[in-house]
Formats: C-alpha cells, structure tokens, sequence
C-alpha cells in the first residue's frame, strides 16, 4: 500500500506582476528531480518561498508543471487523485461536520462504502488517531493538535498510497508538535504508507526524516537528500539530545547556510522573507 | 462608562481554560432577568402612552383612539373571521413569492459566483434592476400580468430575489480556498463539492439574505395590497382608512407588525438551528 515518486525535470512558472504593474513570469522550480522511494518517510526541508508548497502542489495534482514530468507508482500525475492524500497546515475541517463526520466525507468521496461501512471505518481511523473519544466533536471543540490529528485520520482514511503533509505542525506548540512527530512515526510505521512531509524546521527534519532532501531557492531546486540513520525506537531516551542527531542537524543546518550565504545582500534577503507569505 | 466598553473588557476565560476546566463563562447573576425586565418595561410603557395620551386628550382620540378600543377592535375582527382571511391571502402571496424567490436567486446566484462568463454577462443588469425600486415597478407588473395574485406575488419575488441573490453570490464566491482544495484533492465532483462544502459554507451569508428577504416580503406586500387587492392586510388598513373605520385600522396594523416580526422569528430560530455546529 505505497508507491515510490519520481519527479523528472521539473518546472513551476508563476505568473506576477511587479511593481510597475507589467506581467512577469516567476520560475519557482527549474529542473528539479527528486526519487522518493516506496514506504519511505521523506522530509522535504528549505527556507520558506523556495517552493516546497509548490512541489507537493504537483505531486498532488492541484497544479500542472510548466514542464517536467511526475509519477505516483506507475501513474503519470495530471490530476488529484484517491492515491494521494494531503494534508494542509491550516487545519481543513469542515465546521459543520463532527470529527466522526470529517473522516466520513473522505470516504463518501471515495465511495464503494455503505453508510455502516463508512461509521466503522472513520471510528477505526480516529482510534489510530488516538481520538475515538472525541468522535462526536465539533472542530471548534477540538484543539489545533487534535484537528490537525482528524484531518491525518482523514487522509488515511481511504488508505492512499501515499501521504503528503504540508508543513502539518506548523501552527502548533513545541509540546503538541513533538507529541504528534512521535505518534506520525508510529502511524507511519503501522500503515506503510509513503510519507512527504515538508517544514522548514531542522530539527523536525531530522527527527522525522528518513532521508531529508535539502531545497535551495531562486529557483527552487534539490540541493542534496541527506540519509538520516537515527535508533527512534529506544522509548526512554530522548533521541534530540543523542551526538548522531546534532551530526545530523549539523549537516542539514550547514546545506541550508550555504544556500543563504549565496545571495548577495543578507539584509534583503531577510526583508523579502518577511514579506513572503509562506 | 458605557456597559458595552466594561463588559467586552471584562476579565473572562480563554477557550482553552474553559476547555480544561470544563466549563463556560456565564454574565454575572441577574443581568439576564434584569434586561428580560427592562424590555417588558419598554413594551408597558408604550403601550400605557398610547392608552393614556388620547384620553387625557393629549392626541386626538378620533386619529388614535386608545389601545384599549383598538384590542377591542382586534378581537371582534379575529372572532368575526375577517381578521384571518385577509391575514390568509397576505401570508400566501408573500409565502409564495419569498419562496420562488429563494428557488431562483440560490442556483443564479451559485451560478453567476461559479462561472465566470455568466458573471460578466449578468451582473450590468443586474446591477440595474436591483437599483430599481419594487414598487416603482407595480404599475407595469399590473399592467403585464393584471391586478390579480400573479402581480402581487411577482412584486414580492423581484422585492426578495436581490437580497438572497447577492448573499448567495458573496457566500458561494467567499467559500475557504482551503476547503476547496481539500475537496479538489479528495477527487470530489464539482455537484458534490458544491453539495457537500459550498453550499454549508455559504449557508451563514446566503441566511442573511434570507432574513432580509422575509422583512422585505411582509414590506413590500402590504404595501402592493393598498394600490390593487380586493384581501389582504394591506388591502383593509387602506379600506378601514377610507371608510373611517380607525380603531380596525390599527389592529390591522398591529397585525402586520406581528406578522413581520413572526416571520423574522421563524428565520432566526430556523438559522439557529442549521448552524447549530457553530454553538
Ligand atoms: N500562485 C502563485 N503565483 C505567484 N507566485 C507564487 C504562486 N505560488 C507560489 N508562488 C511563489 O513561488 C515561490 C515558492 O512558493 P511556495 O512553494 O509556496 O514556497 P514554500 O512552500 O517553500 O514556502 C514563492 O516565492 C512564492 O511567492
Ligand atoms: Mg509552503
């Protein structure tokens, strides 16, 4: 239940306008190849607006590439498909729908359910979850941790083959975030399935990361995919603090410099940072 | 200082305190029955002005007869029927026109958000009829469909339609992207999305339409009833003035006054029921 991805010479142009009002074309990603292997729990890491939204926006098939091309197992990606599922980070739910009622739209959508079928399924996925109890809540009664848990609870509802999660913990406090990375290696473990997961914090990288691709901006590209060799397993130590996790962290942190020192003007680069809207 | 600044800025719990403590914030004891007080005083008191005044011959109690005579007067119309049949025939035409109202403004208004092109084409007139007022438009919808019911309910229609129209348009075009695109990436057809995410999630704005909709319709109808109607409440406030029946007058009025606040009532609670997720 999981497919490896390959992306081939892949370019995303945007169209902007700049100051003076003429119409531009943006390259966000130039030739950018990338091999994601079945089963494997990939952390795409880079600084923000170097177009790691854009490229699981193409693995998703929200968007078309300008050129290049993408495939999920044996597919070429042209559109979004029951193969793939996403998770944003803003927490997606709908209002008006109870946590039970969220992961049911997911398999309503997918169909081939009966309406028994799809109540059991939902509450198996909140079990995984580890929000069973919470079953009958509305999402303005649920924490940012526990949306962001239903909203996993409905991607794998309807067991894609492979997951992509957008800067998912984003949004959340340094307690919750670090409780939902172990319970996502747990998941992941349990279900197999392939696993993007994107952020722009190193230390989340590293801890989650099988292999961590490092992206470099202007245009975006894959910079080096770092093998990450960490023991997750021991349940007592507290593997941040372990001298291979700092090795780590050290070699994803040194990539991402050197990508910052390329550009010419530091204090301009951070300006246009803060002004990007990530 | 004025009550709104202190109790907006009133020390009260976060939601996540109130999550761990399970429990709610409540208004301080007594405020609810001491505004529940003040409304009925409001309500006694108008009523004792307009019983007092024409008796002590503050107003001219042949113009405003006190209220006493008009509850009189009420009574005697709702006993002899008369009062119901023309509340009938004002509560079917503004029913029937509110509601073919509702079933052409939400799919126009969902259409004109969702394409583009019947946007552009559709919204110079649009913009021109709605600027149009309805009543200025009576005498030609009597001319081309009679004086009969086809008219008066067509007025309510055109009075109803831009409200809802405009909400549903504004709802349905304002939907979260993000939701959207969680339902583009769960494959979803563009009828089920729309079933299933947008039209929910414009439900809210297409309700405020709604409810301006229904004060238009009571509005706009009585208004319709005293040009060309043979019932209908606005028909017998127009007929009672004629023929000097003043204090019938008044309970007719009163009536649609009841009326018009039943109607905005009904939708309120109806609201409240659809959204009740939002709690
Ligand atoms: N629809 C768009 N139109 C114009 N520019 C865009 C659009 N989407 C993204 N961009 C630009 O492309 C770059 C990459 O964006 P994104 O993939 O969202 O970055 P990240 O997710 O890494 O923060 C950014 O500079 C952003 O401003
Ligand atoms: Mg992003």
């Amino acid at each position: 239940m999981s497919s490896a991805i390959e992306l081939d010479g892949v370019r995303q142009v945007f169209h902007v306008r700049d100051r003076q009002g003429r119409r531009q074309q943006f390259v966000a990603l130039e030739g950018l190849d990338l091999s994601i292997r079945a089963g494997e729990l990939f952390v795409l890491v880079g600084p923000s607006g170097c177009g790691k939204s854009t490229v699981l926006d193409l693995i998703s098939g929200l968007n078309r590439p300008a050129a290049g091309s993408i495939r999920v197992g044996d597919r070429v990606v042209d559109q979004p498909g029951l193969d793939r599922g996403f998770v944003f980070q803003q927490y997606t739910l709908l209002p008006w729908r109870t946590a039970q009622g969220n992961v049911e739209f997911a398999l309503e959508a997918a169909g081939g359910l009966s309406r028994r079928e799809r109540r059991e399924r939902a509450r198996q996925y909140l079990d995984l979850v580890g929000l069973d109890e919470f079953a009958d809540r509305y999402p303005h009664e649920l924490s940012g941790g526990m949306k962001q848990r239903v909203a996993i609870a409905r991607s794998l509802s309807y067991e894609p083959e492979v997951l992509l999660m957008d800067e998912p913990y984003g949004a959340l406090d340094a307690q919750t975030r670090e409780r939902l990375q172990r319970e996502l290696l747990a998941i992941w473990r349990r279900t197999g399935t392939t696993i993007v997961f994107i952020t722009h914090d190193i230390d989340e990288a590293v801890f989650l990361g099988q292999r961590v691709g490092v992206m470099s901006s202007r245009p975006g590209r894959i910079k080096a995919v770092v093998d990450i060799d960490l023991d997750r397993d021991h349940p007592d130590q507290d593997v941040r603090s372990t001298p291979e996790f700092a090795r780590h962290r050290h070699q994803v942190w040194s990539l991402l410099r050197s990508d910052l020192e390329t550009v010419d003007d530091p204090a301009r680069a951070e300006a246009e940072e803060v002004g990007r809207v990530a | 200082m004025p009550d709104l600044l202190l109790e907006r800025t009133a020390a009260r719990p976060n939601p996540r305190q109130e999550e761990a403590a399970e429990v709610t914030a409540a208004p301080r004891l007594g405020t609810g029955l001491a505004s529940l007080a003040r409304g009925l005083t409001g309500i006694v008191l108008l009523a004792a002005i307009w019983e007092i005044a024409p008796r002590v011959g503050l107003v001219n109690d042949y113009f405003v007869p006190p209220l006493s005579q008009v509850a009189q007067a009420w009574w005697d119309l709702a006993r002899s029927g008369e009062l119901l049949r023309h509340l009938e025939a004002s509560v079917v035409r503004s029913a029937t026109g509110f509601g073919l109202a509702l079933a052409l403004a939400i799919p126009l208004g969902a259409a004109v958000a969702w394409y583009r092109p019947v946007r552009e084409v559709l919204t110079p007139p649009l913009e021109l009829f709605r600027n149009t007022a309805a009543l200025a438009l009576l005498p030609v919808f009597v001319l081309i469909l009679g004086i009969g019911e086809t008219s008066k309910i067509a007025i309510v229609t055109y009075a109803c339609f831009f409200p809802v129209l405009l909400n549903t348009i504004s709802g349905v075009g304002n939907v979260d992207p993000q939701l959207l695109r969680s339902a583009r990436v769960l494959g979803l057809s563009p009828v089920a999305t729309f079933r299933k995410v947008v039209f929910p999630a414009a439900l809210p704005t297409i309700f405020t339409g709604i409810r301006i909709a229904g004060a238009a319709a009571v509005l706009v109808l009585i208004a319709a009833e005293m040009i060309g109607a043979t019932a209908g409440l606005g028909y017998f406030i127009n007929y009672a003035q004629n023929n000097f029946l003043i204090a019938p007058m008044y309970a007719a009025i009163l009536t649609t006054s009841a009326l018009g606040l039943a109607v905005n009532y009904g939708l309120v609670a109806l609201e409240r029921r659809l959204s009740r997720w939002r709690a």
